[in-house]
């Protein structure tokens, strides 16, 4: 381990050379960008009554958040909501776990398994609302109505389980096999060996494979809009305030369901960090 | 042993394969269907086979242009998606010497994917629009002296919606993919004289291929398979291919609008095959 050591003393090594600016300067710039125009929009969603969509800045008030959850015009916002978030946990809870099966069955190769792979990755970049038709129309010939819960669900799956799945692979790479040997060894059953070895070790990847369910979910609307039956969900009422409503209120929308992002990501992050601690002090016990 | 190993991969993968099935392959096969159907005008379809669908499709001049709009959309997100989304990844891995700042600043990166869509795009309005922070800063400085229109509800707009949201998918698998790459090997590189321009080429590039190919896929699939950014940030100035198609649903024309996204597929279908031939991401992707 002395090679690190070694490292700055390397005349190379030394001051940073002028693509560290320029590309420091890029990064900047991108985050500047990325970031601007969101805090853009939450700001001016404190606007109060006279506000518009654009700045400057008219008054401080909560007027607009009190506009968005009373108002009519502005449609189902709170029912949207509900159905959102229980429709991505839902989405969520199957993701997780069939991504996490078929981590495993990818692990080793088997008879048709590239099959799975390309329709995988077929169904990741299939034009959402082209799925979404079919999905509608299949369930239309089949007679069974659409809903959040059952054709808005399917269509989620077939976009999140292929990312779950990527995530899978990705978090799976770098799995010590030795680990399982060496509980196999030990006389672990094939359960155990998953229950007390694998799913421990690759908890933080399986938390990250339920925070993209989520957020895909909660977020997506191409392969909804077809599907989700006569209730809408969140990002659909968005869709159609955007066509509808120009107030600020559009603006506190946005801001509201970024903070329900920023609390999931705070569990989640909270989560992992529970785990690793929970995880150090029973290790001596073994 | 070989059976026994192919019947506990398939019981693996059997819950994936129940959602592919049911909501990828059979949705597809219907559309293929509809696609060779005549429809009664509302919405209902007539199981007769015909290939009108396809003639109308393809003898109309439309087609041809919203291809047109759509590759320029595509191909200028994924050139500025890429520039910037290599670079991003190439400066947090190989220019921040901290691990920890590192991911600290990918994070970063990742946070306003967390947020809707339809709300980051919404939220240029206030600095592209006519009255927006740009053209505001642009007149105050005296650079213009009238507003300049063409920030919103053009196809720079459109553009600039996309790089915004899309970046991150170049970001994420790149990074991925240099983050593995030993930095004794670009030491060793520049011990032996090497220039950073070669280790960029030879090196870091090559390396990366697989994050590169992946990213790449993502954004073609997602700006081709789009509609609402288009809608939305032109104003109604574009259309696109989903976004006609989306038009066609509208009036209830199931089978030309079922023609035409039987063609987007094999179009998509094409430029996915294409990358995948330079690289075999299943082999990188589980190495």
């Amino acid at each position: 381990m002395a090679r690190p050591k070694t490292r700055a003393a390397t005349p190379a090594r030394r001051g940073r050379p002028w693509t560290f600016y320029a590309l420091a300067t890029l990064f900047a710039l991108y985050v500047a960008a990325l970031y601007g125009p969101m805090f853009c929009i939450y700001i001016l969603s404190f606007q109060d009554v006279r506000g518009g969509l654009v700045f400057p800045m008219r008054g401080l008030s909560l007027h607009w958040f009190v506009d968005l959850f009373t108002q009519v015009r502005t449609g189902d916002v709170n029912g949207a909501f509900d159905r959102s978030i229980r429709l991505a946990v839902i989405v969520t809870i199957i993701t997780v776990v069939f991504s996490f099966m078929a981590g495993l069955g990818f692990r080793r190769r088997f008879a048709g398994d590239t099959i799975v792979f390309y329709l995988m990755i077929g169904s990741l970049v299939a034009p959402g609302l082209v799925l979404g038709i079919g999905i509608g129309l299949l369930f239309q010939w089949l007679g069974i109505d659409a809903s959040w819960y059952t054709s808005a669900l399917g269509a989620q799956l077939s976009w999140t389980l292929p990312f779950g799945v990527l995530v899978m692979f990705a978090v799976m790479s770098r799995f010590d096999h030795a680990w399982e040997e060496a509980a196999r060894d030990l006389g672990a059953s094939a359960w155990q060996t998953i229950r007390l070895v694998v799913i421990p070790v690759l908890a933080p990847g399986l938390i990250a494979v339920a925070l993209f369910g989520f957020t895909l979910s909660y977020d997506e609307f191409a392969r909804t809009l077809q599907t989700a039956g006569s209730l809408n969900t969140l990002p659909l009422e968005i869709w159609s305030m955007t066509l509808n409503v120009t107030s600020p209120s559009l603006y506190a929308l946005g801001t509201v369901t970024t903070i329900v992002s920023f609390l999931i990501i705070g569990v989640s992050l909270g989560t992992i960090v529970l785990i690793q601690k929970r995880r150090g002090p029973r290790a001596p016990r073994h | 042993m070989k059976l026994r190993r192919n019947l506990t991969g398939w019981l693996y993968v059997s819950p994936l394969m129940l959602v592919l099935l049911p909501f990828f392959v059979a949705p597809l096969l219907v559309v293929a269907a509809a696609s060779f159907f005549e429809t009664d005008g509302f919405g209902g379809l007539l199981p007769n086979f015909t290939l009108q669908n396809y003639v109308d499709v393809l003898s109309s001049g439309l087609t041809f242009n919203l291809y047109l709009a759509t590759v320029k959309f595509t191909f200028f997100t994924w050139f500025f998606t890429l520039i910037i989304g290599f670079f991003v990844a190439y400066f947090l891995v190989f220019h921040v010497r901290n691990q920890l700042l590192a991911i600290g600043l990918f994070l970063l990166c990742t946070v306003p994917f967390w947020t809707s869509n339809i709300i980051r795009m919404i939220s240029w309005i206030p600095l592209l629009g006519k009255e927006g922070l740009i053209n505001s800063a642009l007149l105050a400085t005296g650079l213009i002296h009238e507003p300049l229109e063409i920030l919103l509800y053009s196809s720079v707009s459109v553009v600039i919606a996309y790089v915004h949201q899309l970046t991150i998918f170049m970001i994420v698998p790149i990074f991925n993919s240099m983050a593995r790459i030993d930095k004794r090997v670009v030491e060793a590189a520049l011990d032996a004289g090497a220039s950073r321009f070669d280790i960029m080429r030879l090196i870091i590039v090559p390396m990366a291929k697989s994050g590169i190919a992946l990213g790449s896929i993502f954004v073609i699939s997602i700006v081709m398979g789009d509609f609402f950014v288009v809608k939305v940030m032109s104003g109604g100035g574009s259309a696109s291919v989903v976004g006609a198609f989306y038009e066609d649903i509208g009036v209830l024309q199931y089978p030309t609008a079922a023609a035409s996204a039987v063609l987007l597929t094999l179009v998509l279908v094409a430029v996915i095959a294409l990358i995948l031939r330079t690289v075999d991401i299943r082999r990188e992707i589980t190495r």
